[in-house]
Parts: C-alpha cells; structure tokens; sequence
C-alpha cells in the first residue's frame, strides 16, 4: 500500500518539465522533492494533486489508478506557497469548506463541522481565532490556516509546495518542526516540495533530489550525505549546513 | 479551440454555451446598431449618401464640430498636463477632493452639463443681461459649444495621466533637477517622453467624445442651421426631418470615427501596455 | 520668508525639490472653478429663486415625476441586465480563449466612443416596426420602439462596458489558486462559482452596476430617438429639463436638474461607503 510513480512526463508547449520520473514511496513516509527552480517538482506535485495532467506515466497510490481520478475526487489535501486562502471568508469558514462543499449524503452536521474545526484550529494552535479573516493574521497564521483547512478532509496525501518559503526564517524553522510531529502523530502520506536542502534533510524520511525533469537521488538524508549518487547531487548538498547533532533523529524506521 | 487546461477548467458545455450568450448579447446589443448604420446610410446607394454630405448645411456642421474640437481638445490636454503635474510630483492637503472635483463631468448628465451654461450665460442667467448689453453671444453660439463641450470632456487627459504619472514616479525628474535642469526642460525631456503613449491614449478619448457629444451642446447651441450645429446636431435634425439616408450618412462618418478611435486605442493597449496605464479603467 | 509663511507652507503641502507646483495647481484651481464649480454653483443655486415651496412644487408635478420615475426605473432595469450579462462577458474574456476574442474585447468600449446620436438613430430604426429586430418582434405582439421598453433597450447599449471593464481587471487579479484550492476540498466547478469567486466579485460587481446606472439616468442622445417622448408615459426627465428652458422656465428646469444631480452624487456616497465597508473586511 504504497504511492507508486511510473515515468511521468509532461511538457509545457516545448520545454520538457518532467522527462520520466519514477519512484515509490511507503505508505505514511515524509517525501521531500528538493531542487533548484526549474527542476520539475512543483510540476510532479500539482500532477499528483491532480491540478496538472502528465502526458505519460501512470501513478498509483493505495492500489488506485491515481491520475483517473479528478482533483476533487482524490482527498488530497494541497498546502499552497501562498497560502490561497479565502479572503473574503473567516478562519472558521475557510477550515470548514471542504466539510460543506461534499454532497448531501456524505456532509456532517452542522454542530459536527463545528466541532472538528475547532479541533483544528486547537491541533493548529489557533484557538480562538476561528472568527478572524486572512488578512488579520500573520504569514505563519496564515500557512497554518491553510494546513488545517487542508487537514479537515481527511486526506489520505498531504501536498506541500514550498509552504514556508514566504515566511522568516525563525518562523520556518519553528514550523518545520511542528510540521514534522503533526506527521508524526496523523501518519499521513506526505509529499513536500523544497528548494533548501536544510529543510528537506531535516524534516523528511525520504529525499527525491531532482534535477531537469528528472530524480538524480531517492534516499535516506542520511544516505544522500554519505554516498550522493551523482556530481550534481554532491554540489547540491555541499551547500547545506554541518551535519545535525544527533544523526539519529532523522532516520526513521519504515516498514 | 476550448482544450482544457487544468483540473478548474469549465465543464465543455458551460464553455461553450457562456461563450454564445456573450457573442449573441455582444451581437444583438452593440454590433447590430453599428451594422444598421452604415447599411441605411447606404441604402439608396452611394451616391445618395455622398450626396447628403456634400450639403452646405452639413459641410458646416462637419466644420463647426471640427473647429469645436480643435479648441476643446488642446485646451484640456494643457489642463491634463497641469493637473497631473500638480498632483503626481507634489504633495499636498486636498488631493482626493481635486480628484473627485476632476471626476465630476463623468456622473452628471450631458444635459445638466449644457444646463449649466445656460443658467449662467443664457438669456436670463447670471451674466446674460450683461453680455446682450455689450452684444456678446454665448449661448446660441460657438463659445457655448465649445464650453460645453470642455466641461464634457476635460477629464479624459487628466485621469489617464494620473495614475500613469504617479506609478512612474518622482525618481527621473529629481535626478534631473540635482543635474540642473529647468522646469521646462524637466517636463520636455524627462516626463513627457515618459508618458507620451498614455497623453495619445488620452486624447484621442477625449476627441471622440468632443466630436461626438450631443446632449450637452443640443441645449447650449439653440440647432440654428448652417451656424450651430455639430454633426451629432445635423444628424438629429435630418432625423426629424425624415432625411434618413442623409441622417444616417453623417452618422456614419462619425461611427467610422469611433472605429478608427477603437483601433489605434487597441493598437495603443496592445502595444503600450504598461505605457498607458498602471490599471486598466474607464 | 517669514516664519509663519514657512510653518504654513509645511502644513499644507511638503515641500518638494520639483519645481512648477504654483503655475501648474494655481491653473489647474482656474480652470476647474472657471468651467466646472461657478456653473455648478449657479445650477445649485437657480432652483431656490422659486423659494422652498416653489423648488418642492416644481420637481414633484405629475409630468415630473413620471420622468423622474422613468429615467431611475429604466437606468436601474438596464443596470440589472447589464450586470448578469456583463458578469458573462467579463468571464468569458477573461477565462476561456476562443476566436474572436480580441474583436468582442475590442467592441466591448464601443458604446463608450460611438456618439450617443449615431447609437440613438441607430436603435430607434433597429427596433422599429419596420427594423431588423423590431419587425419580428412586433409579429409577436412586442413593441419595442417608443414605449418605455425602448428606453431599458438604450440604456442596456450604453451600460455595458461599465460593467465588463470594471469586472475584468478584478477577475484576471483574483488569480486561480483560491479556485485550485476549492477543487482539491472537493467543491465542484458551480460549488466554488458560488462560493468562492461570486462573492470576490461582488464590489467590482456593485461598482459597474452602479456606474451603468449613474451614466444611464443621465442618458439624453441615445434615448431620445427610441423613446417615444410623450409626457407621463415615455419621457425621459433630461428631456423635461430640455423642454422648460425653451419655455424659458430656467428656474424649474434648473430644480429637475438639481434633483437629478443629488442622486447621481447619492448614488456615488453610497458606493464609496459601501466599497469602503467590503474592502475593510478583508
């Protein structure tokens, strides 16, 4: 029960964006897609999020045909770079939309919808700040809002592009490492898209180094320190910081 | 033609079916009117039509609306000019109301605009005892026109140029100044190639307008043939008079007007783009 | 210089390193007085020679509000209609590509540079009896010319880009993301219409709406000629203003004109508060 990807391709008129791209990941592991601008990776993100068709390939996760699936159909929760909140809706609101848009049959109850969103601006530590708009919060209040709106369908993948990159560093840091425990403790899938190799060797089980549509290196951060697999991968991560303190940590047992 | 793009893309039959109601509303509401034009002002034929233009009446209407023009539309570039110049490279307490003030002519009727005049220059209005005193004609003759025609349109330059001056900044012409330079030579060489496109832009809506304003000359201008009409005037009188190909073929050189002001505005748009304006309003 | 001369130039306006600020605000001041408020005062003062009574007997005689009635139901119908069928357009201009596109944006400013004349005999021959619109529809037992109807048809024409060119910019800046966002929560194309693009639309919707029906009560040139002018049933109230001053009534048609020019000024108040309202919320 695993996301399985199979040579994706896709071409923007005739710039080659993703020239076969091929891994698998385990089900619950953190992916970190790491790369220069240009690379590929917020590309093979929107597609699995469906908000982008690929021209080849096949992906399957949890034994589906992935890319058969519409965007809506998928549970994809999808975190923005810009957060692409609703601006003219409340917190509260914005968190509750997936919950209200599903069908007759499927929608919770009023008191219900309440009630996990409440419980997610508290998991978000947000409490209390249901009734404000967007634009009355910070950046990271913000990125945080979008996370538990994203959280409230109970996804079965969670998408990140770049969600950090308009924040300060202090704040991302901060929120690199919530961001890591909230996996920790959901279990969910998640693929996270990263130009700064601090962030992805830190926060993630697996690294996917792309490069030109293509993956140089899927590894451990621990593998990709020790044994990069290609010129570019070794000039990529020569850029990163000193190794972190306790190795360890960053190595996750899978399945 | 539709290919779908992304995962938001319109269901094919909502693309499809929006697309023809704006077509046909585009059609029915404002293509037809122009199409009607041109075919009745054909309609006896060409030579009809050539025939009703070369009308002494309707040679002094194509005159006077020209010479109306020809002060009106200098006259409220030079104001344009001023009034951007004052409000974008200076600031000062009461610019929003300076603003609103420019904006007025766009939320009064054309009537009310003619009306004006007259209840200042007209024969009972605040001058008018005085100016039959001194046998000076305002009302009822070319002055009248061409000030009804200024307030109509005097803010086209201005509220093009504002934004357009204000995106593009002090920086230039302070550079200019600490090099040296006058006023004059400040505006000459620095602003004004600058802005050039958007003062084109301006003015060419402001002549469309000048040419073609009714409702505010018809009450000042007293439809005394052969002296004070304005071809939207002469249009109005063959009109009334039942003179259809001749109503219709002055109103077709006046439509060809607003199309070739259509096309150099679009080209202008095309072209110019971030030249003309910092946003695209009206 | 004295101190006080220096301590009053810094309140009122900083002081710049540009030069020219006094020629160009003190002309710019000139101009708007000499063209716009002295004729404006003299319209917001005319209508009180008749003294309270008169000015309130003036604008509330039968004839009178009927045209007022008119005039602001016929802008308000056009209005409405402008705004679903530009809200079409916008999107479709904005949204989706399909031939011709360029062309129907490039027609769209066509009621803004036609002369209200050419496009009033124009409607009027289109929707008469006889006319390529009207005859088929007087077949149905719809007439359109001369009646009231004929004046919300006009007043449609002139309306239109008010709308589409206010609704444009606003659409192409919400961006798609917000739209991308509603899809992957599971909203479908007409769930997130509603709920996330209609309501970001709403100011820009209100303002063209509200710019339509501004220009719209004020309309003269392109309503006349369709409208059928008869008192109490298809007269529009710039027409009255037309017809008291030539019977010289300066004073009654100056109170008709004050009255219409409140509204319009209303009409803005309201707006700005309200865009002020809706814009603080976010």
């Amino acid at each position: 029960m695993s996301l399985v990807v199979e040579s994706i391709a896709k071409k923007f008129d005739r710039f080659a964006a993703l020239n076969g791209v091929s891994f698998t990941v385990p089900k619950g592991a953190f992916l970190a897609l790491l790369g220069p601008s240009g690379s590929g990776k917020t590309t093979l993100l929107r597609i699995l999020g469906g908000l982008e068709f690929a021209d080849m390939g096949r992906v399957q996760f949890e034994s589906e045909e992935w890319l058969a699936l519409p965007a809506r159909e998928r549970r994809a929760g999808f975190v923005f770079q810009h957060y692409a909140l609703f601006r003219h809706m409340t917190v509260a609101k914005n968190i509750a939309f997936g919950l209200e848009v599903r069908a007759r049959a499927r929608r919770p109850p009023r008191a219900e919808i309440a009630r996990r969103v409440d419980e997610l601006l508290s998991l978000v530590q947000l409490d209390g700040l249901g009734k404000r708009y967007p634009s009355q919060l910070s950046g990271g209040q913000r990125q945080r809002v979008a996370l538990a709106r994203a959280l409230a369908i109970e996804p079965r993948m969670l998408l990140l592009d770049e969600p950090f990159g308009a924040l300060d560093a202090k704040v991302r840091k901060d929120l690199r490492v919530w961001l890591r425990k909230l996996h920790d403790a959901m279990g969910i899938t998640t693929v996270f898209v990263t130009h700064d190799q601090e962030e992805a060797l830190q926060v993630a089980d697996l690294v996917a180094v792309m490069n030109q549509g293509r993956i140089e290196q899927i590894a451990t951060p621990e593998q990709l320190r020790a044994a990069p697999a290609t010129p570019f991968v070794a000039e990529f991560l020569a850029e990163s910081l000193p190794r972190p303190m306790a190795p360890a940590a960053n190595v996750v047992n899978l399945r | 033609m539709f290919q779908p793009r992304n995962a938001i893309e319109d269901p094919r039959i909502v693309r499809v079916g929006a697309v023809a109601i704006a077509a046909l509303f585009v059609a029915l509401n404002l293509v037809l009117p122009l199409v009607v034009v041109f075919s009745e002002a054909l309609s006896s034929g060409v030579h009809a039509a050539l025939a009703a233009l070369k009308n002494p009446d309707a040679w002094s209407a194509i005159r006077l609306t020209l010479i109306v023009a020809a002060i009106a539309v200098p006259s409220n570039m030079i104001f344009g000019l001023a009034a951007s110049w004052a409000i974008t490279k200076f600031d000062f307490w009461g610019k929003s109301f300076l603003l609103t003030l420019i904006d007025i002519p766009f939320s009064v009727s054309p009537v009310v605009s003619g009306l004006i005049y007259v209840l200042m220059f007209g024969m009972q209005g605040w001058l008018g005892p005085w100016l039959r005193a001194h046998d000076i004609r305002i009302i009822f003759a070319l002055p009248g026109i061409v000030l009804a025609t200024m307030f109509v349109t005097f803010p086209f330059v201005a509220r093009e140029l504002i934004p357009l001056m204000s995106d593009q900044g002090r920086d230039e012409e302070e550079a200019a100044v600490s090099l040296g330079a006058s006023g004059l030579a400040i505006f000459w060489r620095v602003t004004l190639p600058n802005i050039r496109w958007g003062l084109l832009y301006g003015v060419l809506l402001c002549n469309a307008r000048a040419m073609g304003e009714f409702g505010a000359v018809s009450v000042v201008s007293g439809h005394i043939r052969g002296l004070t009409n304005t071809m939207p005037l002469h249009v109005e009188v063959l009109y009334n008079d039942f003179q259809y190909v001749g109503a219709f073929a002055v109103a077709s050189l006046l439509a060809l007007l607003a199309l070739i002001t259509l096309l150099v505005k679009s080209f202008l748009e095309w072209r110019y783009a971030d030249e003309i304006a910092a946003t695209h309003r009206h | 210089m004295t101190p006080l001369s220096v301590a009053t130039r810094t309140a009122v306006r900083k002081p710049s390193a540009l030069p020219g600020f006094l020629p160009t605000f003190a002309f710019t001041i000139f101009y708007l007085s000499a063209i716009v408020l002295i004729p404006l005062a003299a319209l917001a003062i005319r209508p009180w020679s008749l003294g309270l009574d008169g000015f309130i007997k003036a604008v509330t005689t039968p004839r009178v509000l009927a045209a007022l009635e008119l005039s602001f139901g016929a802008a308000a119908i056009a209005a409405i209609i402008n705004t679903v069928f530009g809200l079409i357009v916008a999107w479709v201009l904005v949204r989706y590509r399909f031939p011709f596109k360029r062309l129907i944006d490039a027609l769209v400013d066509l009621p803004f540079a036609l002369p209200t004349a050419v496009a009033g005999i124009a409607l009027a021959t289109l929707y008469s009896q006889k006319g390529w619109v009207g005859a088929p529809l007087s077949e149905l037992g719809l007439k359109i010319a001369y009646t009231p109807l004929g004046v919300v048809v006009a007043l449609t024409f002139i309306g239109l880009p008010f709308v589409v060119r206010t609704l444009q910019p606003v659409l192409s800046d919400l961006g798609l993301e917000a739209e991308e966002a509603a899809a992957t929560l599971g909203a479908t194309r007409f769930q997130t219409f509603r709920r996330v693009v209609l309501p970001a639309l709403v100011p820009a919707l209100l303002t063209g709406a509200a710019l339509a029906f501004a220009r719209a009560v004020g309309e003269y040139g392109s309503v006349i000629f369709i409208a059928g002018n008869l008192p109490m049933v298809s007269e529009i109230a710039p027409l009255l203003i037309v017809i008291k001053l030539e019977q010289f009534d300066y004073a009654g048609a100056a109170a008709v004109g004050l009255v219409m020019l409140s509204a319009s000024f209303l009409i803005l108040l309201m707006l700005n508060a309200l865009q002020a309202f809706v814009l603080a919320r976010r």
